[in-house]
């Protein structure tokens, strides 16, 4: 990898203009890093994240403005940045011209590699001259894409540090859950919509941090993204645990007389995910799911994780937002609300 | 004429080998010794001693959503038969003067700003009559021409504009979760069907259905240009707004609880058409029951053919397209 990118940096050299060097980024593009990085434009929501973690400073504002009950927190003054829109993903609603006129250094997406990507960021980097980098968006790479990002955006200190906490996380988090036996793992149903009917398939996105830890999905029967199942195949499954980010769902499901015969809603094991600033274990997909990797190991596995919960999201939040939390807002975000 | 019985006999037998099917399929495996002691300890009012979720299965799951795909199946093939009769034009289906394109943007606004799964289904119910008042509204007062010309123009004008609107609030929409549950919605499902929202869907389909088997025979009449029909004594315009205001009343109510499920309102006026010919008070009936019994089978695929919910309004385009085609070229054939 290292080689490559010497060797990428010596071809782009002689060409670049204003000879800086070039870096390979997650899907393996070649990006210039631009001489000098004050303003960056996230791409989406996990761009945003990742980039607010490291870099505060330097971003231009969010692709979705964020709520009055998220901004505290986040750092004052950055947390309420403009709303500025998404420029790949699903639709853009971030049109060149105002990125232009945005005067970004450089653009940055975190999230699929796969060619559509790719072809979607080479575009939009020959369009507007503004480097882009794409930056892999999956949980397992998040050390890597901090590395990247940190030797874009010359916070290569600071991204080191990020990216130690993440490995350290990954490692420890994956080290003990894959020490249960398989039997053993729990079935975890996904469930997502007003009606927790939603879930996400084998390989989903939304269902990485369950995957990570080894918990058996009972959809995983299925490859593919987010689906609608039917309450009957819910009582088929009969899962032994229900993670969900759905509030109202969560309130009603054990006064609901269809879900009080399924095992986990009888045993008291539905889970509601932390939301707050950014979702724990989904929603978006971003870095912000590295705390929600330990939440959710506790939640399946308490006696492998002995840790107290309100230490640990303290001191991810300290890390990442750079915001230190009161008891009062700990209890909050733990309780899952908005 | 010919006897009408045996083209009912068929329709009320596609019905009950559907319900039939319904109780007996589905994903949690309930043997049919089971759903028989089931009915028999309710019909007795005895305790069936069966496990708790079978109980739940039978009566809480599929019980709801049978009497939903016979509600919406039944709901959406009156008012395409309706609606049919009323243009004058076989290509109609009961979305043409805006209610399923109203009632989604009502869902995926409701969807948008977060509303419980009661709200989302009353922003679509509002969606859809408020969506065809306007377009009843400007149609009447364009006063060019043929009125029920200028009903459908409007129709399609308004409804193209609520399409607008929802693509809109998609594009608006949160990617990562909102964006899905739109999606999944605009597909239709009965998925979530539960015995609370019987009640907001059952009152408007049964009222809507009631009101047009009332007006049977003035649908006959209205299906004559509309200067015949006037000659023939008919008040046009008053028959025209009930007959709109009760198709539209079942079509929301049904697009409000299932979400939208195409093909059904303009394939089963076809097919009851074969069954019992052109009038009405034959038609109507007819359709109603054979439509309810047709979703049903439908929503029995989609409930089972995958661990995943195969979307409703996917299902009948794929069942409902080669059939319409079919239909073309058999008239065709008599054509030529």
């Amino acid at each position: 990898m290292r080689r490559r990118e010497v060797l990428s940096a010596a071809i782009a050299l002689p060409f670049a203009a204003r000879a800086q060097a070039a870096l390979s980024d997650g899907a393996g593009r070649r990006v210039s890093i631009p001489a000098k990085v004050e303003r960056v434009f996230p791409a989406g929501p996990p761009a945003a994240i990742l980039l607010y973690t490291l870099a505060p400073d330097l971003l231009l504002g969010w692709p979705r403005a964020n709520k009055a009950e998220e901004l505290e927190f986040l750092l004052p003054g950055i947390g309420n940045r403009p709303e500025v829109g998404r420029v790949t993903g699903r639709g853009n609603t971030a049109n060149l011209e105002s990125v232009l006129a945005l005067k970004p250094d450089l653009i940055v997406d975190s999230g699929s590699t796969r060619p559509t990507y790719v072809e979607l960021a080479d575009r939009v980097q020959q369009q507007t001259g503004i480097p882009y980098a794409l930056l892999d968006g999956r949980l397992e790479t998040t050390p890597g894409s901090y590395l990247t990002l940190g030797q874009l955006v010359q916070r290569r200190e600071r991204a080191r540090e990020l990216a130690r906490y993440a490995e350290e996380t990954l490692s420890t988090v994956r080290a003990r859950c894959m020490a249960v036996p398989a039997a053993q793992r729990p079935r975890v149903y996904y469930a997502r919509g007003p009606a927790g009917l939603e879930t996400g398939l084998s390989g989903s996105i939304n269902v990485e941090t369950i995957e990570f830890l080894g918990l058996r999905n009972v959809a995983a029967e299925t490859p593919g993204g987010l689906a609608n199942v039917s309450m009957e195949q819910v009582l088929r499954w009969d899962p032994e645990v229900i993670v969900t980010i759905d509030q109202d769902f969560a309130a009603g499901v054990r006064d609901n007389p269809l879900w009080r015969g399924v095992r986990a809603v009888k045993e008291g094991r539905v889970h509601l995910s932390p939301k707050l600033p950014f979702g724990w274990i989904d929603f978006p997909p971003g870095v912000n799911r590295l705390v929600g990797l330990w939440w959710l190991g506790k939640v399946v596995y308490p006696e492998r994780f002995p840790e107290d919960l309100r230490v640990l999201a303290r001191d991810f939040y300290q890390r990442f937002y750079q915001v230190q939390l009161t008891d009062a807002q700990v209890t909050r975000v733990l309780a899952g609300r908005s | 004429m010919k006897p009408a019985w045996p083209g009912a006999l068929v329709a009320v037998a596609v019905l009950a080998a559907g319900v039939l099917v319904a109780f007996a399929q589905g994903r949690y495996s309930v043997s049919l010794e089971q759903l028989a002691h089931l009915v028999w300890a309710r019909l007795s009012a005895q305790p069936s001693g069966l496990p708790a979720n079978v109980e739940t299965v039978v009566w809480q799951i599929r019980g709801p959503r049978v009497v939903g795909a016979l509600a919406v199946g039944a709901a959406l093939s009156v008012a395409g038969t309706a609606f049919q009769g009323l243009f004058r034009n076989p290509l109609v289906s009961p979305d043409i003067l805006g209610a399923s394109a109203g009632a989604a943007l009502g869902a995926v606004l409701g969807i948008y700003f977060s509303l419980g799964i009661f709200g989302i289904q009353a922003a679509a119910f509002a969606g859809g009559l408020l969506a065809v008042a306007l377009v009843y509204l400007l149609g009447a007062s364009l006063r060019a021409g043929d009125p029920v010309l200028m009903l459908l123009l409007t129709g399609i004008v308004v409804g193209a504009l609520l399409g607008a609107g929802i693509g809109l609030v998609k594009y608006l929409a949160d990617p990562y979760n909102q964006l899905p549950a739109m999606t999944f919605w605009l597909l239709g499902s009965l998925s979530a069907m539960s015995s609370k929202d019987l009640l907001p869907l059952l009152v408007p389909v049964l009222a809507g259905t009631a009101l047009l088997l009332a007006l049977r025979w003035q649908l006959n009449v209205m299906s004559l240009p509309d200067e015949e029909a006037r000659a023939l004594g008919a008040r046009t315009r008053v028959l025209r707004l009930a007959i709109v205001a009760a198709a539209t009343l079942v079509t929301a109510a049904s697009v409000a609880a299932a979400g939208v499920v195409g093909w059904v309102g303009l394939v089963v006026p076809h097919l009851a058409r074969m069954l019992v010919g052109p009038s009405f008070p034959r038609l109507l009936p007819t359709a109603a029951i054979l439509g309810g019994g047709l979703l049903l089978f439908i929503d029995t695929l989609a409930r089972t053919l995958a661990s995943v919910e195969i979307p409703l309004g996917i299902l009948t385009a794929v069942v409902g397209t080669p059939f319409f085609l079919a239909l073309l070229r058999s008239a065709q054939r008599r054509a030529g």
